[in-house]
């Protein structure tokens, strides 16, 4: 009946217990509030069933910033672990369980933190770069969101019931197999992943549509602002990695359930294929994530430096350079794979080539503040702790390249420095500037500044006691994945030090989540007097209402430069004529995420082999498509009268606060 | 705000019409991409295949376990299926209802003929032993030419509810352009199965 699911899934030790105990207080809490408030219509009308990508958007982060206290939680027991599991105390954590935190920590950072953010961004800000109302496809933009949605609420899902993948977050084959891995763990893994990577690649199709597609007059790809740059060479590499992920978790996926041979030792499986496959897929998505962020700082640095940005045309080559070589550098994940000196040789010239377009972007930024006016506001800080981490860890990436140096901090702590350097200090610095630079474009108000320099400052310092030791440590022979390990090596000090900066790191981010709720309280305070255009921008998402209206644009802008809304409050332009119009928008539905709901369904039980469920939430999927796309193509009609009733109610509101 | 649809006015419809002609275009283009996406699906299996073709593992090598003349009919009846459902879609732009819907019944009786045919091949391999757990390269032909069976499988849903929606709605802006992207998919997988019959059949028994 239940398959494999038994009583014993659901007893766990003392640390996860509490995990457990706190995560279902958490949910009863959120329920019983959203009760109390009377909030559930509204919160079903206004954000579940909606196809707005702004309110899509804010979603995301939403889901985002929960799976970022998951995943940073996860990081703090490993290095708790690391202090104290020296010599002849073993820590708190059971090897077993150590194995999991781990794995559960990569996979929930960058599946359900790092995409979800990019994802994010791409729907609050690509349609108002472009000066579009809406994306391409509303409907599976919704759907996309709530397969996200549905992935991170299974990883959830793996903490109360069962254990989460123990062999790391790509899950290497064989160890992955069933012969030495039988548990439910892999099988968490393979389908969390696969349900939020199949709303990954069809987000990856509505965004490359929508800004091939969906551009307002004038906007020609050489006036396009650079993050839409960056979106575009992000999803192409979407629309060209994430179907290798499919596969290879499909194939993983029938090697455990239907006994077959791909990856397996006997039968004539080839484990290494798999490392091969997952990394075709893994590099090109290591720039799905840091592209975007390009993106984010190169319209960062021209907004607060009062400047147009330095090297357009470069910046654009640069972004399509990096695109295509990503997918010809994957075997620098294993050089000690035993391929030819001459194999290993190629690889490694060719990663070193990235530091080429990369180092362009850089310097272009530099360029950018030189003579200009540079405003030291919190997402210029977030730039230059990126600028120097990034720079660094970059540093670093460039001696891994190398096959000799490789072959010798392979796998060590030296490793994890580099990539942390470069998903911290470049990724998530760069969300940290996005999110304090957009979030008064969503809201209405400004983050509070002063809080966001405290935790810019705890973020600098802990970043740098938490990840230079570990180079050190790596150096010294320390290699990842360690829950226990000899006082006589003599790292013990260094892992204090490294716990000490993760407490730190811990602190800034309490800073930011206080800070959040802490300007939602204050929001009157905080107010943007501007009406949408805190920054003084350049492009044209600053040239509507904050919060923008459903339609985003009331009139469709026409382009004629880049940094189009620069030209008109200098001049050079005329500003848009203030002539309404009727707007169609789409219609709110639920079947985005009753097909998000049934997929969770349809994954718990294809991990518990609980087959009557997987058939029978698989065909509540095929039926909801099926309405869905037998419905007609209906569409709210917004009219001229009442668009102009919006936009002079904005304007009321916006002279009422002054 | 809710005025939906009850819309007499000229202007209105005009708008509606452009906006349709908009979605007509965007959904052609991201089917497109999507099938680009597909493409790369099968491409990974093809290279996957490539690797483990000849990991046999003392089993039947390919030699042993094709029939040609059977998946040459396969092949014939899949081509004809596609220039079926090319009929239907000329007949829909002549906007001949009755003829669409035969060449889509048509389509459909093929494409069923045809999955029948590849489900008695996978049962006749599976009965002789030769299931896809022998070997490395029985896992990854059954997983190659069954994944294209699957979709081949999803086309048939497909297109009973096409029919369906052609009965129900008749020829409109919506059921056309379901129509021209079930036919994309329907031609792509043909594409597909011309690789996997050169590259699977046909090298296999050489």
């Amino acid at each position: 009946m239940f398959g494999r699911l038994t009583i014993e899934a659901f007893k766990h030790d003392a640390t996860q217990s509490m995990a457990v105990l706190s995560m279902l207080f958490g949910g009863v809490a959120l329920i019983s509030f959203i009760t109390y408030l009377k909030r559930w219509k509204w919160l079903w009308n206004e954000w579940l069933t909606t196809v707005d990508p702004k309110r899509i958007g804010i979603m995301y982060i939403v889901v985002v910033l929960m799976m970022f206290l998951k995943g940073f939680g996860d990081a703090m027991m490993m290095r708790l672990q690391q202090a104290f599991s020296v010599g002849d105390s073993q820590g708190f954590l059971s090897a077993s369980h150590f194995q999991e935190v781990f794995s559960a920590h990569g996979t929930t950072m960058i599946f359900f933190v790092a995409m979800g953010a990019v994802f994010g961004l791409m729907n609050l800000i690509i349609p108002l770069q472009i000066g579009a109302r809406d994306v391409a496809f509303p409907f599976l933009n919704a759907l996309s969101f709530w397969l996200f949605a549905s992935g991170a609420a299974l990883t959830l899902v793996s903490l109360a019931v069962g254990h989460f993948a123990n062999a790391g977050w790509l899950s290497y084959a064989p160890l992955s197999s069933i012969e030495y891995n039988p548990g439910e763990g892999i099988d968490y893994w393979i389908w969390i992943v696969q349900i939020a990577g199949i709303g990954t690649t069809l987000g990856g199709i509505n965004f490359l549509v929508t800004i091939l597609k969906m551009r307002c007059p004038g906007m020609t790809f050489m006036r396009m602002p650079i993050f839409v740059w960056s979106c575009l060479c992000a999803n192409v590499l979407i629309i060209l990695a994430f179907p290798i992920l499919t596969v290879t978790l499909f194939m993983l996926a029938l090697d455990r359930t239907l006994g077959m041979h791909f990856f397996t030792v006997a039968g004539g499986g080839n484990y290494m294929m798999y490392t091969n496959l997952i990394w075709a897929w893994g590099h090109p998505e290591v720039y799905i994530l840091i592209l975007p962020i390009f993106g984010v700082f190169s319209e960062v640095v021209p907004t607060f430096s009062e400047k147009r940005l330095f090297g357009y045309a470069s910046m654009v080559w640069a972004l399509i350079f990096i695109t295509v070589i990503s997918f010809v550098v994957w075997l620098h994940h294993f050089f000690t794979m035993g391929a030819s000196p001459y194999v290993n040789a190629i690889f490694g010239i060719l990663t070193m080539i990235v530091a080429i377009p990369t180092g362009v972007k850089i310097f272009n930024w530099l360029f950018t503040k030189f003579r200009g006016k540079v405003h030291f506001t919190s997402p210029m800080l977030w730039f230059f702790a990126f600028l120097v981490n990034f720079t660094v860890a970059g540093m670093t990436g460039i001696l891994l390249s190398a096959p000799p140096v490789d072959f010798q901090v392979h796998n060590s702590l030296f490793l994890i420095a580099h990539f942390h350097g470069m998903v911290i200090g470049g990724f998530l610095f760069g969300f940290f500037a996005a999110f304090t630079y957009w979030f008064p474009k969503f809201t209405g108000f400004m983050l509070d500044e002063k809080l966001n320099r405290y935790a810019f400052w705890f973020w600098s310092g802990g970043f740098l006691l938490a990840f230079m030791p570990l180079y050190m440590l790596g150096f010294m022979g320390a290699t990842r994945r360690l829950d226990h390990y000899e006082a006589s090596t003599g790292w013990h000090p260094l892992f204090i030090l490294v716990a000490v900066g993760a407490v730190i790191l811990f602190c800034g981010a309490n800073i930011q989540f206080f800070g959040l709720f802490w300007t939602i309280y204050k929001r009157k305070q905080n107010w943007d007097h501007t009406g949408g255009d805190p920054w003084n921008g350049r492009t044209l998402e600053w040239s509507i209402p904050s919060p923008p209206p459903v339609y985003n644009f009331a009139t469709i802008p026409t382009v004629y430069d880049r940094d189009p809304l620069w030209d008109i409050k200098h001049g050079k332009t005329a500003p848009p004529k203030k002539e309404y119009e009727d707007i169609y928008m789409p219609i709110n539905t639920p079947i985005g995420m009753y097909i998000g709901g049934l997929s969770l369904i349809f994954g718990f039980g294809m991990v518990w082999y609980i087959w009557w469920l997987v058939i029978l939430s698989f065909i509540a999927i095929l039926i909801c498509a099926i309405i869905r796309l037998s419905s007609k193509d209906e569409h709210e009609l917004i009219t001229a009268q009442q668009v102009k009733e919006i936009e002079d109610e904005h304007l009321r509101r916006m002279k009422s606060h002054d | 705000m809710t005025n939906t649809h009850a819309i007499n006015d000229h202007y209105r419809n005009h708008q509606l019409d452009a906006l349709h002609e908009e979605t007509f275009s965007k959904t052609v283009f991201g089917f497109w991409l999507y099938l680009m996406t597909d493409c790369l699906l099968f491409g990974t299996l093809f290279c996957t295949f490539a690797v483990l073709h000849a990991q046999t593992f003392g089993g039947p090598p390919p030699k042993e376990i094709f029939s040609l003349p059977l998946v040459f009919l396969e092949t014939m009846i899949l081509l004809v299926s596609s220039v079926t459902s090319g009929f239907a879609i000329l007949a829909c732009v002549k906007n001949k209802q009755p003829q669409v819907t035969f060449w889509l019944l048509i389509t459909f009786v093929l494409g069923l003929l045809f999955l029948a045919i590849e489900i008695t091949e996978f049962k006749d391999l599976i009965q002789e032993g030769n299931s896809f757990q022998r070997s490395a390269f029985l896992s990854s032909y059954f997983t190659l030419v069954g994944t294209h069976g699957l979709h081949i499988f999803f086309g048939l849903l497909w297109l009973v509810v096409m029919i369906a929606q052609l009965y129900k709605f008749g020829i409109t802006i919506e059921t056309f352009r379901r129509l021209v992207i079930f036919s994309m998919f329907w031609h792509f997988l043909d594409l597909v199965w011309i690789f996997i019959f050169t590259f699977v059949y046909l090298l296999g028994v050489i």
